[in-house]
């Protein structure tokens, strides 16, 4: 290799890591300023709704001067602009103050909700993929027949019919008449006190400590909420499927392709869902961001102890430590997940691999 | 091609297969047997801190894992009895109170219960100053005098001075608050942060408080094990209790919000007890025959009040207008059902001095009548906050139609319960429907918020519901204040029946009904009763068949 190659290759390897380096740069660009923006729109928000936090501290019947005296250490007698600072600077710190309502810090208190949500959405999310995707492909394939038409209208009700009510409807039928699945907590009391979760997902504590009966309760807790999660995120992927493989199946590959003599299957699973596979990450990824939220409803009728009872019972009782340090949470997921499906995005489309 | 869709199709079915095998297993619903489950909404509490707690959860919960000095009487709640106190005598100056102690208690710890105890219990609780703290401090009781004046002659005897000669009655009724409970004081000692004092905190620690949030450090038929914020309370029996011990093993409250979900709960059986009933569950559980309800009622009365700023609802004719424009027997037969008692004076039953009368009923002639005597024959048009929930939206609705019949065009403002109590306590509202439960089972808690106002300025630092509605009331307030030093307790019965037929005949306040706290139950429960406020809600003497 002459010197002048050599000079060549070195360019182009720094400009790889300029590149790279300026891609990592913008990323943190956008996600410091989407955090802050996030902070001062839900800071300000709690602070301008006609709620006064003393009240949820200490409810309706306390005296004057405990009042007075909570406001004071509370900070709330400081001017706006000063309990932001002072809250970005604690936040910046890892402290993001304690939840009134529970009395733990906020963090403490988000470290326990998340995982049971977590555990939820995630198991949903796998439903609605596992079955949302084939019902989509199969609808796109047999376009305008009876199974696509089936398929819409699953696909409708689990989009528009409140999922509180269903929530409820599967209770009475799965729960209170057919007595196969069980009643809404996590666990059974007799499992509640002598099982101790190590990272907060029951499934996997329960399989990690080989107790295989308090799994079994596990999953008879869970597999209801997260069914109907995942009819809710198959209704989406199903119908977006759908939509992505008619895309894919109208291209001219597929015709080159067919013209080869390939196999139905292998067109359809084999080159059309992979190329519709790009596009549907993203659609997944949202779909569980969104269950990732918290699905509040689901979570009440369920009594879920998960992130979306969290914040909202916070935001009831004008809880704003909570609701904040819950918002940027789910923030960080928000932003991590879309990271993440971009990342993947490159994996699975060879066009955006970096040449 | 053929093998692939053939493995294809049959792994799905051995997918469905198994899917379905594990759906399937039948599951035989039934709480342990030495374990109370209970399903109940416990996202109030906010603390277990004897000295703190102030929420209607909570004080279940406390009432259960700690013991007072003297406690309700449950055969006649105008009174009380002795819990760890076995006699008590007041001075004849009616200052002092000299309380002798049983002999030989213990805490669950297994320490000693002492006079010192009960001294250091009434210190914290007055020196942390939280929100129940007044209910010790009414008595010209502060963080600097509060070791004089409640404190160890020795061992077993404990005394307390009060700044005035109250009437004893109202002393004793607010000792069997919450707040007067008797923590293990060796036990907290072990736990106190320190502190820097500041302005508003004289004091080095903290008297054991953040510890004491989730800690215990009691004495009851129970004692806690443990509270998870939003989830679970989990009590046990107290081995080393004074008295009768519990039946069962275990307690545990299960946080469940939703009335349906804790119907179903039940009849599944697996919980015990369903709290939180609504009208239309609480008649599917009547009419299960595995299933009974029980109800009791509640120091809660609920109440509509017309702010006395906005110058239509400040008429005299109006107040009495309004009282015969709800439908009273309309809403005790349908929303109420159930779960209220029509009850139309501020005191709620079983309390000293209860007047049991309801003179209104629904009277759209005689509403008229009264309104063109105000001068407004034509009626007005005037705004309601409502806290979106049941009843209170129910009986909004039903008295946006029967004010209507007298030409009152009612609009209905709704709010979350924070923020329609925010502007309530502001004075900005016209009319407030509400709910008002007794912060001690004594007389005065209630007559105090809706018959004195002693400052009615924006600047007063007395906030009841008669400031809040700007009600000037120098007469009552007088009167309120003269109840309080009335050593009969006879004499002093009449003076707050005399006080509800006047909040009766004049004030702002239409009270519509008192609350009736409903529970559904297994039929294999035996002893279980709800008591007639929520720290009497026993469940000791519980036991399952």
């Amino acid at each position: 290799m002459s010197a002048a190659e050599n000079e060549v290759a070195a360019g182009r390897g720094s400009a790889r890591a300029v590149a790279v380096a300026s891609f990592i740069g913008r990323f943190l660009v956008i996600a410091i300023t989407t955090y802050l923006g996030l902070l001062a729109v839900t800071f300000f928000i709690g602070r301008v709704i006609p709620i006064d936090p003393v009240l949820a501290v200490l409810g309706d019947r306390a005296p004057l001067n405990v009042v007075e005296r909570t406001r004071r250490e509370m900070g709330l007698d400081l001017p706006l602009i000063e309990q932001f600072y002072i809250y970005v600077k604690n936040a910046l710190n890892g402290d993001f103050g304690t939840s009134v309502l529970t009395t733990n810090p906020v963090m403490t208190d988000i470290r326990r909700a998340f995982p049971a949500t977590i555990e939820l959405a995630t198991l949903g999310t796998l439903i609605g993929s596992v079955i949302g995707v084939p019902l989509g492909v199969l609808a796109a394939v047999k376009r305008g027949s009876l199974i696509d038409q089936i398929v819409r209208v699953i696909g409708l009700i689990g989009y528009s019919v409140p999922i509180f009510w269903i929530g409820l409807l599967g209770l009475v039928l799965f729960y209170a008449k057919l007595q196969w699945v069980a009643f809404p907590a996590r666990l059974d009391v007799v499992y509640e006190y002598t099982f101790t979760p190590i990272t907060g997902f029951y499934l996997l504590d329960a399989a990690m400590q080989g107790q295989w009966d308090v799994f079994y309760d596990a999953y008879r807790h869970i597999v209801l909420p997260a069914s109907l999660l995942g009819y809710f995120s198959l209704a989406y992927i199903s119908r977006m499927t759908r939509s992505f493989m008619l895309n894919e199946l109208s291209q001219e590959y597929i015709v080159a392709a067919r013209a080869k003599g390939l196999s139905e299957t292998r067109i359809i699973w084999g080159h059309a869902l992979r190329n519709a596979a790009v596009p549907m990450v993203t659609v997944i990824a949202l779909s569980y961001a969104g269950l990732l939220e918290g699905s509040v409803l689901t979570e009440t009728v369920f009594s879920w102890p998960g992130i979306g009872l969290y914040i909202t019972n916070s935001l009831q009782n004008a809880d704003m430590n909570a609701v904040l340090g819950g918002t940027i949470v789910i923030g960080s997921v928000f932003i991590g997940i879309n990271l993440l499906s971009d990342l993947l995005y490159k994996l699975l489309d060879p066009r955006t691999k970096t040449g | 091609m053929l093998m692939e869709k053939f493995a294809l199709r049959s792994r799905a079915l051995l997918a469905g297969a198994a899917l379905s095998a594990l759906l399937v297993a039948p599951a035989f619903a039934v709480t342990p047997a030495d374990t109370l489950v209970e399903g109940f909404a416990i996202d109030d509490i906010i603390s277990m801190d004897p000295g703190e707690a102030f929420e209607l959860s909570t004080a279940e919960v406390t009432g259960n894992t700690y013991d007072l000095l003297v406690r309700l009487d449950l055969s006649d709640t105008s009174k009380v009895k002795g819990d760890l106190a076995e006699s008590w005598t007041v001075s004849d100056d009616g200052l002092v109170y000299t309380f002798k102690l049983k002999p030989g208690l213990k805490f669950a710890s297994g320490n000693p219960i002492t006079a010192a105890d009960v001294a250091y219990s009434f210190e914290r609780a007055v020196k942390l100053d939280k929100s129940p703290a007044f209910i010790i401090g009414q008595f010209g009781i502060s963080g600097d005098n509060v070791a004089d004046k409640a404190k160890a002659v020795d061992d077993t005897t404990f005394q307390f001075t009060v700044d005035k000669a109250y009437a004893p009655s109202f002393v004793l009724n607010c000792l069997s608050a919450t707040v007067a409970s008797v923590v293990d004081a060796k036990l907290v000692k072990e736990h106190v942060a320190a502190v820097t004092p500041s302005a508003d905190y004289k004091w080095d620690n903290d008297f054991g408080n953040a510890w004491l949030k989730t800690g215990y450090a009691g004495s009851g038929q129970f004692k806690l094990r443990e509270w998870r914020a939003n989830e679970a309370v989990v009590m046990e029996r107290n081995d080393n209790y004074n008295g009768e011990k519990a039946k069962l093993a275990r307690v545990i409250y299960r946080n469940m919000k939703e009335s349906s979900a804790q119907r179903l709960a039940l009849e599944a059986g697996d919980i015990d007890v369903a709290r939180n009933l609504e009208p239309n569950d609480l008649d599917a559980i009547a009419k299960n025959a595995d299933l009974i309800t029980t109800s009791a009622p509640k120091g809660t009365v609920y109440y509509i009040s017309l702010n006395q700023k906005n110058p239509n609802l400040a008429k005299p004719e109006v107040h009495q207008a309004f009282k015969y424009l709800v439908d009273y027997d309309a809403l005790g037969s349908t929303i109420l059902k159930g779960i209220g008692e029509i009850h139309q004076t501020f005191l709620p039953k079983g309390v000293l001095g209860e007047l049991d009368e309801n003179p209104f009923k629904l009277d759209v002639a005689k509403a008229k009548e009264l309104l063109a005597k105000a001068g407004l024959p034509d009626g007005f048009s005037v705004t309601m906050d409502v806290r979106s929930k049941q009843p209170e939206t129910g009986m909004a609705e039903s008295m946006q139609q029967t004010l209507g019949q007298a030409g009152i065009k009612l609009e209905i403002i709704p709010g979350d319960g924070k923020q329609t109590l925010t502007k309530y306590r502001a004075r900005n509202h016209d009319i407030y429907i509400g709910q008002w439960g007794q912060d001690y089972f004594d007389p005065n808690s209630n007559a105090q918020t809706f018959a004195s106002n002693p400052d009615n300025s924006d600047a007063g630092k007395s906030h009841t519901l008669a400031w809040r509605n700007s009600w000037d009331i120098p007469d009552l307030t007088k009167e309120t204040e003269a109840a309080l030093l009335e050593k009969d307790a006879g004499k002093r019965a009449d003076m707050y029946k005399d006080l509800q037929q006047k909040i009766l005949d004049t004030s702002p306040f239409v009270i519509i009904h008192q609350q009736l706290e409903v529970a559904g139950l297994r039929k294999n429960l035996k002893g279980f009763a709800l008591g007639p406020s929520f720290d009497t809600n026993f469940v000791g003497p519980v036991s399952k068949e």
